[in-house]
């Protein structure tokens, strides 16, 4: 929470320690518990989407087995790791913080911001396939002739894959932009970090902005079994 | 400053006076400033609400459809619902009494995110602003439910802008709920225990959680009815196979247990309100306190009693009509805990009581059919007609509403810093209680006669017309009763005698400091060493010996 962590009031002690608070502890303490909070908002946020994928799922199981599969397997698992990756940056960038390594601070908050763009640019590359095979959902969405996984005879109904490719990009773009946003928090601790802000007594801002980080990368780890593995068979 | 050099002492600096100027409003982050741009701002959504339901009544005046076409009738019926329900019910206590008492009633300084609680604001007024063009340009017609496939494949009016604006004022108001819960669990003062806590304190808990786990549902089903008007995708379209029944199961998760959030709150504030005016502490505090907290959880169970007639399954409308029996409990425990509070209280009849009185009544009403509504065979019988319309204005009018303007008459001394004139106060509340029963009593007899509701003609069937026009004159008497507030209330900031500190003897922090507070609310921090609604000690005789703990 951006609030609680910019100080309003520059006192020559402790310029972090916002007026309303009687102690920093109490602060970080509010901060943090600010950030569950939004993200528990966030779990009911996506909730909604996951309830509807799960019904669509069950009920047209074989069409969404056979939309997932034309998905590229291999951009998403290659998403997969660079975001696990992110995930382990943005820890590193919590310990320096916490322990005063400014240059390992800095590191790891501009390779996070990298792998974060690294996510982006790859589901570019996802969507603009997706555009090229028609597999954007609208008048000019086209899904012939695709077998149903198990059933080589039978043929996927379109309309019920225009609803997974629906979801699909409802689920991913909102997680892109999620990822876009947190992309803008770390910029921002980017540069409160370059201006030397971050003390072992004063880094709240570095670990709840991480909290939102991993609460992104969790929703893709759910996502892409969802979207991705679904037929996907050995 | 033209003072008059006559006048003995400058006043004392408080909150209202320590800064002038439109900045020192518009960028406040002093929640109590907040909560007076909230005010100001849901009383003007509560009277285009108002001046939708004034149409609606007059269109109701006569069997025939004379007044509006049905296209038009259809718009009044959904913006009346979207503006009362969104842009004032449920910021109404929350973000007005709430956001100036939870701080002070906990001895906090201000709430843990000061200017998230602005941000919550300027969300509201965008949100408002976005509702307010849309009206202007057209208006929408989908009810305030938003139902798919309706609103999503065929209706021609700005459903897109609709949802948009809702879905920014649910931020607005997931915000606000944010806030209090961080507040509440980490800026009380010390010594002001969990089982300390005002039961206000308890029911806003109790909101916010559902304001938290219930909003970001309705943001989610509303981005999902945009992006299939606006970018084609199809998620609910029946032609794809998409399901409508998803769209009401993701609607009615947030919108049933929105009702709690517009009632809850008012709970909290006739819970004040019947202890203070009984002289008595309340009875059973842990069960009020919890049963608000049970009414949050088994809220979020119930909302598929929405659906009975919309094809869901029998086995699951057995469940949700029992779980919806359920909800009653909690309920039921808060309106016999305030009854035995009464009970040999020494009871004054200010006009705060009289709201609460009002409250008792008609949210039993509203509760009773309620139950009439969660059983299966009366549901089918009744559903959309009158009878459901009454039912929810009892309990949202009569209740939420009435719980509002009883809190506001309550802390308006601390607010304003000035006395409101008690006599017009009671005779307002007199007529609110009378016009509201005049509008929505005939209305469950028309229910249960048939009319349906969201019609604009029904001169098939004229003998309706009776109870439709004692309906439309108790409206016009509700209005005169709302209206009579607002203006006393005006007139009480410049005309009205200073209050004291404590005009009502009340227990709660709130009234141990200054009213107008000061900036930070109290000179210092408090020590909470006493219970709450200690009025026995308060009244008790010695206690003018004994020096208040200031």
């Amino acid at each position: 929470m951006p609030d609680s962590t910019v100080a309003l009031h520059h006192e020559e002690q402790r310029p972090e320690l916002l007026h309303h608070f009687a102690e920093p502890q109490q602060q970080r303490d509010a901060s943090s518990l600010g950030m569950w909070v939004f993200l528990a908002t966030e779990i009911m946020f996506f909730g909604g989407l996951f309830l509807a994928y799960l019904v669509y799922r069950l009920k047209y199981f074989g069409d969404f087995g056979a939309a997932s599969k034309t998905l590229a397997v291999g951009l998403g698992a290659t998403n997969t790791a660079v975001l696990i990756c992110s995930s382990l940056t943005v820890v590193l960038a919590v310990w320096a913080a916490q322990t005063a390594r400014r240059t390992l601070l800095i590191g790891s908050l501009v390779l996070t911001i990298v792998l974060g763009l690294v996510f982006l640019g790859i589901k570019g590359i996802e969507y603009k396939d997706k555009f090229d095979e028609h597999h954007v959902p609208g008048a000019s969405f086209s899904f012939e002739k695709v077998p149903v996984p198990g059933h080589p005879n039978q043929y996927a109904d379109p309309h019920h894959a225009q609803l997974f490719f629906s979801l699909y990009f409802v689920m991913t773009g909102l997680h892109a932009l999620h990822m876009i946003i947190g992309l803008g928090i770390f910029l921002w601790l980017l540069t409160m970090a370059w201006k030397g802000r971050f003390t072992p007594d004063y880094n709240t801002p570095v670990e709840i902005g991480g909290l939102y980080w991993h609460f992104v990368d969790i929703i893709w780890i759910y996502l892409f079994p969802l979207l991705y593995l679904i037929d996907r068979h050995p | 400053m033209s003072m008059p050099i006559a006048m003995p002492q400058p006043e004392r600096e408080n909150y209202l006076n320590t800064k002038y100027g439109v900045w020192s409003w518009l960028l406040t982050t002093d929640h109590k400033r907040i909560a007076l741009l909230y005010l100001i701002s849901i009383t003007f959504f509560f009277f285009i609400g108002g001046f939708f339901a004034l149409l609606i009544r007059l269109e109701l005046l006569t069997p025939a459809g004379d007044l509006v076409q049905a296209d038009t009738y259809n718009k009044l019926f959904s913006m009346h619902g979207i503006v009362m329900i969104f842009f004032f019910l449920v910021p109404s206590i929350p973000a007005v009494l709430g956001n100036f008492l939870v701080p002070m009633m906990i001895g906090a300084k201000d709430l843990a995110f000061p200017r998230i609680n602005l941000l919550s604001w300027y969300l509201y007024i965008i949100g408002g602003a976005m509702m307010v063009h849309c009206m202007l340009t057209g208006g929408v017609d989908t009810g305030w439910t938003f139902y798919a496939p309706f609103s999503t494949n065929f209706s021609n009016t700005k459903v897109v802008e609709a949802g948009l604006a809702v879905f920014v004022a649910g931020f607005s108001s997931i915000l606000t709920g944010l806030n209090f819960v961080v507040t509440i669990h980490r800026m009380r003062a010390p010594g002001m225990t969990w089982s300390r806590l005002p039961l206000f304190i308890w029911a806003h808990y109790a909101t916010s959680i559902i304001q938290l786990l219930g909003t970001p549902v309705l943001a989610i089903t509303l981005t999902l009815v945009v992006a299939e008007r606006a970018l084609h995708l199809g998620i609910f379209d029946p032609k794809l196979g998409g399901d409508p029944i998803l769209f009401q199961h993701l609607f009615w998760f947030y919108s049933h247990p929105a009702v709690y959030i517009m009632i809850l709150p008012a709970m909290g504030v006739v819970t004040e309100i019947i202890a203070c005016f009984s002289r008595k502490r309340i009875f059973g505090y842990s069960f009020v306190a919890f049963s608000s907290i049970a009414i949050a959880v088994f809220g979020f169970l119930v909302w598929a009693h929405h659906m009975f007639v919309a094809g869901t399954s029998v086995y699951a409308a057995l469940v949700f009509s029992l779980l919806s029996y359920a909800v009653a409990v909690p309920s039921a425990i808060k309106v016999f805990n305030w009854t035995a509070t009464l009970y040999k209280g020494s009871i004054h009849y200010d006009a705060p009581m009289l709201y609460a009185f009002g409250f008792l009544g008609l949210f039993t009403i509203g509760g009773l059919t309620g139950l009439f509504l969660a059983a299966l065979g009366i549901d089918v019988h009744v559903t959309d007609t009158y009878f459901v319309v009454a039912h929810f204005h009892y309990i949202m009018v009569g209740g939420a509403v009435m719980g509002y303007l009883g809190g506001m008459h309550f802390w308006w001394p601390k607010i304003s810093g000035k006395l409101y004139p008690e006599g017009w106060a009671r005779l307002a509340a007199l007529i609110v209680f009378i016009g509201f029963n005049l509008t929505f009593f005939p209305q469950f007899l028309l229910g249960y006669m048939g009319m349906p509701r969201r019609y604009y003609d029904y001169s098939h069937m004229p003998e309706f017309q009776v109870l439709n026009v004692l309906s439309t004159a108790g409206a016009t008497v509700l209005g005169v009763g709302y209206l009579l507030p607002m203006v006393y209330f005006l007139w009480s900031m410049r005309y009205g005698k200073p209050a004291p500190d404590n005009p009502w003897n009340a227990a709660g922090l709130e009234w141990k400091t200054a009213s107008p507070p000061p900036t930070f609310n109290f000179e210092e921090e408090p020590v909470v060493t006493w219970e709450a609604y200690n009025y026995e000690e308060l009244d008790a005789p010695h206690s003018e010996e004994v020096p208040v703990a200031r």
